[in-house]
């Protein structure tokens, strides 16, 4: 779903600071595999997140000691995780509603 | 994130290319080894772990558009892309591409020029406080529906009326100015003490008149003009308490008003003294010479302010039946009084240039179509190698900005040159009354209208082009040409577009001929005087010391007599009321002596005239003679009068010899003594009125006029006169010293009828050059079209004559039908331009033939461009493209 894939991307660099890579591995575990994020939707969307002022990228030396990019989540975008969760759980809501009535 | 942030993040994206294109590879970079890695953990050999991750993120370059295309990278690099074509684009065709921009900036030039004007004028606001709650106040009466105030009706009005919260009188007044090099000339006003406060004006320096400064009894002060303090004071601070003589009064300057406050009905004045009723004039009930400026009481209309104002002239009416009979009283906002005369004058520049901008607007989209219409087949090969609809379009909208940019800034440039041009089509003493006018020029007003309207034109521009991408007959542009009705559509009304601007030009250029030549006529009229090597000069001499009859004789007789030992001059004359050109001055009533009379009026023209005068103008004597030195105030009185008197008053007799009476008791009994020819005393295009010449020593004054004939070039003479008669009393003021010829060039009617027949000119020449390019794009796009028949023409023996004929003959149609529309229109145009022709027919055929023939010719100019293409157009490529 649109705007979905961003969610999940600030939730889970809320945490900590992360790389792409990482980012894709973390949604599919926490989601327990069901959520395959693919990599040609991850990397547009992180550089449009970065555009938007909500993750901040830096350069560091990944787990494996290899420079890698690293996500932060900044101000603004905290501030847009909690009103996108906030639209996610409404929306979320609604379907389940409608789901279990019908 | 801050804003700033965001910026400097975009920023980065913008100019570090490369380093961010680096980062973005090895950003994926790292991720695929990750994917590798992993692949290799599960077991795979790196080869297959490689290919597998690879497969996985589908595409590695796809991906990086994408994330380009996050960054708004591509929009910018579009343009610059698309920018760079439409340069190169543009380059290829430098004749396309200068006509465009040159017609655009043509329309543009025009458009802005005439809305700095409606700027100065209509635009931007009064310079008073609240201006749409001021009123000019008038009284009326039959024949001038808005005349003057007298003074005690305002003392009245101020006194009764309930609707303004405060009324004011102000008149123009010319002062004779005291200077240590002698007296000057200086304009000035008369005003009520409340002027300023009724205004909203606060002095800049110094203050404003006290209630009751406009008393007899108070003490002479005036404000100065903020022109006159920088110019004569040098903006000094301390010319406060400073004293000028003005007429011989000293006045003390109390203070100076704001460099932005001007006030159109008394012009440039330099000195604002306090009115002081004073003189039989002011003191009449019956003398109007004032005129009302009021500040409208809150919630009051300007109707009920009417109703009032009218009201009290009807108590007056009755109370002073003998003065007051038929004043009424009328109102309008002084917004009106002030910019009412030249409003609808704007107004019609304003929409004909507007219209000329339309047109060229129209012209050079249709010009982009032709070319449009040449690069169908680019197009189509661009749609099929995967250019969507939006980036063609986006590169026909670049190309039509970077004209409409071009052609605005061009236009704006050129508008900064053409508004002083039109400025010095004003007469200098008509734009004294226009003190809005001052500082026109380009001003962020008129750079945002520019703007505004290069931004339309580029959209203008676009569309038609565009819509032809978004048809949906392109698809098969690359199998044949289209041949839809977006196409028939333009050439349509492209061609009634052309017959119309073809017949404007017509009208115009035929309006422009008769203009041009009727100011021939005009320059060349016989004067009755010889105008070379002759200047005239105005003497204005205090009354206070030349205001007795021997003085005045004593003074014109020692002028005379030094200008006369000037180094060239051959005779000097004296005239009062008058030189030629100056108008027709004062008039007498007479009646002739020994013809019944019954107290009718016989209305003639005065001039009082030295013996030189008729010999130095070179003025021919049909009979009798000249005037004498012994024609003095001891001796009978005699006159010599004008061919049009004679030919009015003795039509079948001797004029000299006749007596004629005055209407005064006793009668002053005159005898003609000769007659002259007529010399043109008022405007050149005015029928010369009866006048009746006395001698200056029988009826001298202090105030008269020189001219003299000189065996040398003239203009030197102008100063050294001046110079002469301040040597003789530095309170004596010359005044508009000038060369016959310049009289002539610059008298009122000449410059009426040069600047109109220059302004017509300029319209019609950019009407004709607007048909010409018009008509070219017609034909050319009918030529691009029709290449494919054109080809077939060729290729089954048609020669290049009958292509030409071809082609000629459809733009020979347009031609013929816009001439012929211009010419039925020129003939109804002129016949309204009756009144202002001087010498020419409105039905002036040389005129309407010699204009019919320069837009033929240039018409048929235009066609042969793309007729010469159609001649050369090769069959076996032009059937292979289709």
């Amino acid at each position: 779903m649109q705007g979905t894939l961003d969610l999940l991307i600030l939730k889970v660099i809320a945490l900590e600071p992360m790389h792409g890579w990482a980012i894709a591995r973390r949604i599919r575990q926490m989601s327990g595999d069901v959520l395959q994020v693919g990599q040609g939707a991850l990397y547009p969307s992180l550089h449009k997140l970065e555009q938007n002022g909500w993750i901040r990228a830096e350069w560091a030396a990944s787990e494996s000691n290899r420079r890698a990019k690293y996500y932060t989540l900044t101000k603004a975008g905290r501030k847009a995780l909690e009103h996108e969760a906030a639209q996610w759980e409404r929306l979320a809501g609604a379907i389940s509603l409608i789901v279990r009535t019908a | 994130m801050r804003i700033a942030d965001i910026v400097r993040l975009r920023i980065r994206s913008l100019f570090s290319r490369t380093r961010v294109e680096r980062e973005l590879y090895e950003e994926l970079q790292y991720h695929l080894e990750r994917e590798i890695e992993e692949y290799v953990a599960a077991g795979m050999s790196p080869a297959e772990a490689r290919r597998a991750a690879l497969r996985s993120i589908s595409g590695l370059e796809q991906r990086k558009e994408e994330c380009r295309d996050m960054r708004g990278w591509n929009l910018i690099d579009n343009l610059r892309k698309d920018l760079g074509f439409a340069l190169r684009q543009l380059r290829q065709n430098p004749g396309f591409t200068s006509t465009a921009i040159f017609v655009l900036a043509l329309g543009m030039c025009a458009s802005l020029s005439i809305f700095a004007f409606v700027d100065a004028a209509l635009i931007r606001p009064l310079p008073y406080r609240d201006p749409a709650r001021l009123v000019a106040v008038y009284e009326t009466n039959a024949m001038f529906p808005l005349s003057n105030l007298s003074y005690p009706d305002y003392l009245d009005w101020k006194q009764r009326n309930v609707v303004f919260r405060s009324l004011d009188i102000y008149n123009a007044r010319g002062f004779r100015l005291s200077t240590p090099g002698g007296a000057q000339p200086a304009r000035g006003a008369r005003v009520s003490d409340g002027f300023f406060r009724t205004l909203g004006i606060t002095p800049v320096l110094g203050r404003d008149f006290y209630p009751g400064e406009d008393q007899p009894s108070a003490p002479r002060t005036t404000l100065l003009s903020y022109a006159a303090w920088q110019q004569q004071y040098a903006g000094r601070r301390d010319v406060l308490g400073q004293t000028v003589t003005l007429d011989g009064e000293a006045y003390v300057i109390v203070g100076v008003l704001p460099r932005e406050f001007h006030f159109a009905p008394v012009g440039r004045a330099a000195f604002w003294v306090p009115f002081r009723a004073s003189g039989s004039c002011d003191l009449r009930r019956s003398c109007h010479g004032l005129y009302g400026v009021a500040r409208l009481q809150p919630g009051i209309s300007l109707q009920a302010a009417r109703a009032n104002v009218k009201a009290i002239a009807g108590q007056l009416e009755k109370e002073y039946p003998g003065s007051n009979r038929d004043q009424g009283a009328d109102l309008t906002l002084l917004s009106e009084g002030i910019v009412g005369d030249v409003r609808p004058i704007l107004v019609v520049l304003l929409s004909g240039a507007g219209l000329l901008l339309l047109i060229s607007a129209v012209n050079v989209a249709g010009l982009l179509l032709v070319r449009s219409e040449s690069r169908q087949r680019e197009i189509a090969v661009r749609t099929a190698l995967g250019a969507s609809s939006a980036r063609l379009v986006g590169q026909f909208a670049t190309e039509a900005l970077v004209l409409a940019a071009a052609g605005g800034v061009l236009g704006l440039a050129s508008a900064s040159w053409s508004i002083k041009l039109l400025q010095g089509l004003i007469s200098d003493d008509f734009l004294a009354r226009l003190p809005f006018l001052d500082g026109l020029g380009l001003n962020g007003r008129v750079v945002t209208a520019g703007v505004a309207i290069a931004a339309i034109a580029a959209v203008l521009l676009a569309l038609p082009p565009s819509l032809r991408i978004w048809s949906p007959e392109l698809r098969r542009g690359l199998a044949e040409a289209s041949r839809g009705s977006a196409g028939t559509v333009w050439r349509r009304l492209g061609s009634r577009l052309v017959v119309l601007e073809l017949a404007t030009a017509m009208v115009l250029l035929a309006g422009a001929g008769l203009l041009g030549q009727s100011l021939y006529r005009l320059l060349h009229v016989n004067l009755g005087v010889r105008p070379d090597r002759l200047v005239t000069m105005e003497v204005h001499a205090p009354r206070e010391s030349y205001g007795k009859d021997p003085q005045a004789i004593a003074l014109a007789r020692l002028v005379a007599d030094r200008v006369e030992t000037l180094p060239g001059v051959e005779s000097v004359g004296i005239v009062e009321n008058g030189a030629p050109l100056s108008g027709n001055g004062n008039t007498t009533w007479f009646h002739v002596v020994g013809r019944p009379w019954h107290g009718e009026h016989y209305d003639v023209a005065e001039r009082d005239v030295s013996p030189g005068y008729f010999s130095t103008l070179g003025t021919g004597l049909l009979r009798g003679r000249y005037f004498l030195a012994t024609d003095d105030a001891s001796a009978p009185r005699v006159g010599i009068v004008n061919l049009a008197f004679a030919r009015r008053h003795f039509p079948n007799e001797d004029a000299v010899g006749k007596q004629i009476a005055s209407t005064s008791t006793p009668p002053v009994i005159t005898q003609i003594v000769g007659v002259v020819d007529d010399i043109r005393e008022g405007p050149l295009d005015a029928p010369i009125p009866p006048v009746l010449y006395l001698p200056f020593d029988q009826s001298p004054d202090n105030d008269f006029s020189l001219v003299v004939r000189t065996s040398r070039d003239e203009r030197p003479l102008v100063p050294l006169l001046a110079a002469t008669i301040r040597a003789i009393d530095p309170a004596i003021v010359p005044l508009k010293g000038m060369t016959m010829t310049a009289k002539i060039q610059d008298s009122p009617s000449a410059y009426f009828h040069r600047s109109l027949a220059w302004l017509v000119g300029g319209f019609a020449a950019m009407a004709l050059l607007l048909g010409v390019v018009g008509l070219y794009g017609v034909v050319a796009y009918s030529v691009s079209r029709r290449s494919r028949e054109i080809g077939i023409r060729i290729a089954l023996g048609a020669q290049s004559r009958s292509i030409y004929e071809l082609i000629l003959r459809e733009a020979g149609r347009l031609i013929a039908l816009g001439i012929a529309i211009g010419v039925a229109c020129s003939v109804g145009a002129a016949r309204l331009m009756r009144g202002v022709l001087f010498g020419v027919r409105s039905w002036d055929v040389p005129t309407l033939a010699a204009v019919a023939g320069v837009l033929a010719t240039a018409a048929l100019l235009a066609t042969l461009i793309p007729a010469r293409r159609a001649a050369s157009v090769n069959p076996v490529e032009s059937l292979r493209a289709e």
